[in-house]
């Protein structure tokens, strides 16, 4: 009951300890937001900043950094929006056991993500890339204890992990045909890369990358799943950040690859596709992230959308509408977040009258909502106007049906996404109470105090550029400046643009969106839900992912069965096979049969004699089903090796052999047929087998047989050439103070070897001795029971 | 004799690599020692073979006049035979045990380690 009362108040010891700290760590972003001001002024001013540290210089990898008008404005974007999560995690989280976690990959994903947008070096951009979706993946996947929270993380880390490495080939062919890793170098090279023949691949992969990580179509489906994330995360990565690292890539490369027919029609059919369609499905949602993760797929196509226009106005409208996207997108985020927070539902059924009980958010969340509809005087207003206008700007390089086309993407795509508008605050702020979960009561000020600033910056940076040019001279004209490759951009900004024809009907078109947005909301806002209830889709994009997902696990699954299957014969053809089959064709092909050689000398009667025995030992070892007779005839392999190693000047090879083949056959017999012979075995193993295998085996083997002594005629048909056996003959005597040279080898020149062959030796020693220890223990152990 | 040993090495690797494709326990380590003792003959052989003087230096000399054999092929030899006995002596005890443990020596009896 305490408890209850003192957090409804907001001052819950545990609540403020939580927030605390957010407030601390905080101000690292915060300096960051205030670093990247002061250079706002330089930037707009004079040349870019370039900052270069060497990291693998001998594969043109640098940690290089370019600050210019696009890099700073996505910097302040980053650090100012992620200033406000922090203290909002803090605020959201208090109490969780978890909540330093949370900050820490807060941090990292912050810093991943200036990364990337101030990298100079391919290389290093696609470095900072591919940490911003290892740490999306963990801000994701924060609520692990939920099987929904770590699917959503994994999709969004495979899909977007997926694009990262198709993005990588795209960025090396890039620096390949460009000749440079360095962003700065390629910007003047844009016309040589888009003459060479592989700019089509290339721009293809490059936009593989973009789509997965800004969630085009078909790509979107991870964007809504990811929103199992905490809320804190919902809003800077999936509203303000992560997601607008595709756009960012491609405002990036514009300079390089973008201009041509190919880019202009693959990014607006994309990108018009996506933002038609995330507007249209946001407004059947009813769950409050949800709507907004829909809107945000409409924002990301608008983007795309804009860029692949790619004129001047159009590049303009992207840089603005970039601003107030993030702007409302983030602040209705964070309003989602505490509604879901105060009462326990993001439900908008169950939601209503709000405004209430929670003035302060509800006016943060209605002066955001009202920038997404494009009211004027907010920056969103500005925004739509500008969009229009480049819209209307297309009839100057293409075809008018073109043109009417891009208008009536951009008109429903914005008239949408005001009916969402509304669904996300006039709902659960307005009308009349109901009951939810939870009693509702007023966010703590962590919580309401980044809607509110993010909002206000809406409604103030609208306002602003009735009477000061500060927004368009210094933020969006360097921004469009570095998109477009030129020093003088003019840009311009404002809340009325006179009464010619042409502004007064991109200003009519404005408000009658506006009209349009209210009027559909009115008539359907009771319907959309139980539309979306009754039609469900036959087939969507996540269906591939899974059939995709799946696909890849059975293709793992068969190829481990397959390979690795347990059975040693297997493994053993298959290596007996490939060294027949590969070493042969290579052998065969390179130098073909070699006839044996009978000269100086046709072997001896002996020889003979010892070579027929061998191979018919080999044969008994075989065939012979008595375990006995099969390791006499092994014995006789071994002696007859001993034979040849006298016949061949070799004593000491001679000895040893004699005695350790001695000692072998003394082994087998012993270890064979002590305490349970085991004779009957052979027996039973010949009837193992069908004689198709036999024989299937034994042309394997067989051809082994046939590559081993066609190497060795191959070999010694050469005259042989060794400096070391007359290094050895020499040096023994004088260094090693020996007469056996095969002995001083062992002990003086190889002796590091011999010590390794004395440790193995002693190794199988101790494990031959523990095996037979425990068969003599479990002896005694049976005897006793 | 280099080309006739040619034919008898080709023959051990058959009988080694035919007798590894059993499966029998038994008849593996059969095939590991024809195989050990095919490398063996294999590296003599590649290394030429002479019948005239062993790798030593007579007393009072310096150094080998030739036709000597060369001594490096017989030392990695020497190595060889002592490493391939400590691991036939090894192989055979673990099969001994396996078989008290398992009853069998039949490889496909044994392709998990879940079932003793």
């Amino acid at each position: 009951m305490r408890e209850g009362m003192l957090s409804r108040l907001g001052l819950s010891t545990t609540q403020t300890k939580g927030s605390l700290a957010g407030w601390i760590i905080a101000l690292l972003p915060l300096s960051f937001f205030v670093f990247f001001c002061t250079l706002i002024e330089p930037v707009a001013m004079g040349e870019p900043i370039r900052i270069s540290y060497p990291w693998i210089p001998s594969l043109g990898v640098e940690l290089s950094f370019l600050i210019d008008g696009l890099s700073l404005l996505f910097a302040l974007i980053i650090s100012g929006v992620g200033t406000f999560i922090i203290i909002y995690a803090g605020g959201y989280l208090a109490g969780h056991h978890q909540i330093g976690h949370m900050y820490t990959y807060l941090i990292l994903f912050m810093i991943s993500m200036l990364g990337l947008v101030l990298s100079d070096n391919i290389i290093s951009l696609f470095v900072f890339w591919e940490l911003t979706s290892i740490t999306s993946y963990l801000l994701i996947g924060f609520k692990h204890e939920y099987q929904d929270s770590r699917y959503s993380a994994l999709q969004a880390l495979l899909v977007t992990g997926a694009g990262g490495l198709v993005l990588l080939a795209g960025l090396i062919l890039l620096g390949v045909v460009g000749g440079s890793w360095q962003l700065s170098e390629l910007f003047g090279r844009g016309e040589a890369i888009q003459d060479h023949e592989l700019y089509l691949p290339m721009l293809i992969l490059v936009l593989i990358g973009a789509f997965t990580k800004s969630a085009q179509f078909p790509f979107h489906f991870w964007l809504p799943n990811a929103m199992a994330a905490p809320t804190p995360v919902s809003a800077y990565l999936h509203s303000a950040t992560m997601v607008k690292a595709g756009v960012f890539l491609l405002a990036r490369l514009t300079p390089v690859l973008g201009g041509t027919s190919t880019w202009f029609f693959i990014l607006t059919i994309v990108g018009g596709i996506t933002m038609v369609m995330g507007a249209f499905l946001a407004i059947f949602r009813t769950d409050l992230k949800s709507i907004l993760a829909y809107t945000t797929i409409n924002g990301l196509g608008t983007l795309v959308f804009l860029l692949g226009l790619g004129t001047e106005l159009a590049i303009e409208a992207a840089i603005v509408f970039l601003m107030v996207h993030s702007l409302y997108k983030g602040a209705l985020f964070m309003v989602a977040g505490s509604v879901d927070h105060e009462t326990g539902t993001r439900d908008i059924r169950e939601l209503g009258g709000l405004g209430k009980y929670m003035p302060i958010t509800a006016v943060a969340g209605g002066l955001a909502a009202l920038s997404m509809m494009g009211m004027p005087p907010f920056l969103g207003f500005v925004g739509k106007e500008i969009i229009y206008k480049s819209a209307f700007g297309v009839a100057e390089h293409h075809m008018f049906l073109i043109m009417l086309a891009v208008l009536a993407m951009a008109f429903v795509g914005k008239v949408l996404t005001g009916v969402s508008a509304g669904l996300v605050t006039v709902s659960p702020f307005l009308g009349s109470k109901t009951t939810t979960p939870k009693n509702p009561h007023e966010a703590p000020i962590s919580m309401w105090l980044g809607p509110v600033v993010l909002s206000a910056l809406g409604l103030l940076l609208g306002l602003s550029v009735a009477f000061s040019k500060g927004l368009q001279d210094m933020i969006v004209a360097p921004a469009m400046g570095a998109v477009l490759h030129e020093h003088e951009v003019h840009a311009k900004l404002a809340l009325w643009y006179g009464t010619e024809p042409e502004t007064l009907m991109v200003f009519g078109l404005s408000m009658l969106t506006i009209v349009a947005a209210i009027g559909i909301y009115i008539r359907g806002r009771g319907t959309f839900a139980s539309i979306s209830q009754r039609v469900t889709m036959p087939w969507n994009a996540e269906q591939g992912y899974q059939f995709a997902l799946n696909g890849m696990q059975s293709l793992a699954r068969w190829q481990t069965r397959v390979l690795q299957h347990g059975y040693l014969q297997g493994y053993l053809l298959v290596v007996a096979m490939t060294l027949a089959g590969f070493g042969g064709l290579a052998f065969f092909s390179q130098v073909g049969l070699v006839a044996p050689v009978w000269s100086p000398q046709f072997p001896m009667v002996h020889e003979w004699l010892i070579a027929g025995m061998m191979l018919v030992a080999t044969v008994l070892t075989i065939r012979l089903d008595s375990l006995l007779g099969a390791i006499v005839a092994l014995g006789v392999v071994g002696y007859a090796v001993a034979l040849i190693f006298i016949l061949y000047a070799a004593p000491d090879l001679a000895i040893t052999q004699f005695s350790i083949e001695t000692l072998t056959v003394i082994l087998f017999v012993l270890v064979l047929y002590r305490r349970q012979t085991i004779t009957h075995l052979l027996e039973e193993e010949i009837a193992r087998d069908s004689p198709a295998k036999r024989i299937r085996d034994l042309l394997i083997a067989g051809s082994v047989g046939v590559f081993i002594t066609s190497i060795m005629l191959a070999i010694t048909s050469e005259p042989l050439v060794s400096e070391l056996k007359h290094f050895f003959a020499e040096e023994s005597v004088p260094h090693g103070k020996g007469h056996n040279v095969v002995n001083v080898i062992l002990i003086d020149f190889r002796g590091l070897d011999t010590m390794g062959e004395i440790t193995v030796l002693g190794v199988a020693a101790i494990g031959v001795y523990s095996l037979i220890k425990l068969w003599f223990a479990r002896d005694a152990e049976n005897n006793t029971s | 004799m280099e080309s006739l040993l040619a034919f008898v090495v080709g023959g051990l690797y058959a009988g080694g690599i035919y007798l590894m494709l059993r499966r029998s326990m038994i008849k593996l380590i059969f095939g590991l020692v024809l195989l050990g003792h095919a490398s063996n003959l294999l590296i003599f052989t590649v290394g030429r073979l002479t019948s005239d003087q062993p790798p030593l230096v007579p007393d009072g000399a310096e150094t080998l006049t030739e036709p000597f054999a060369d001594p490096l092929p017989q030392a990695l030899i020497l190595t060889a035979i002592v490493i391939g006995f400590g691991m036939q002596a090894f192989a055979l005890v673990l099969v001994k045990r396996m078989f008290l443990t398992a009853r069998t020596d039949d490889v496909h009896a044994i392709t998990t380690t879940d079932t003793f």
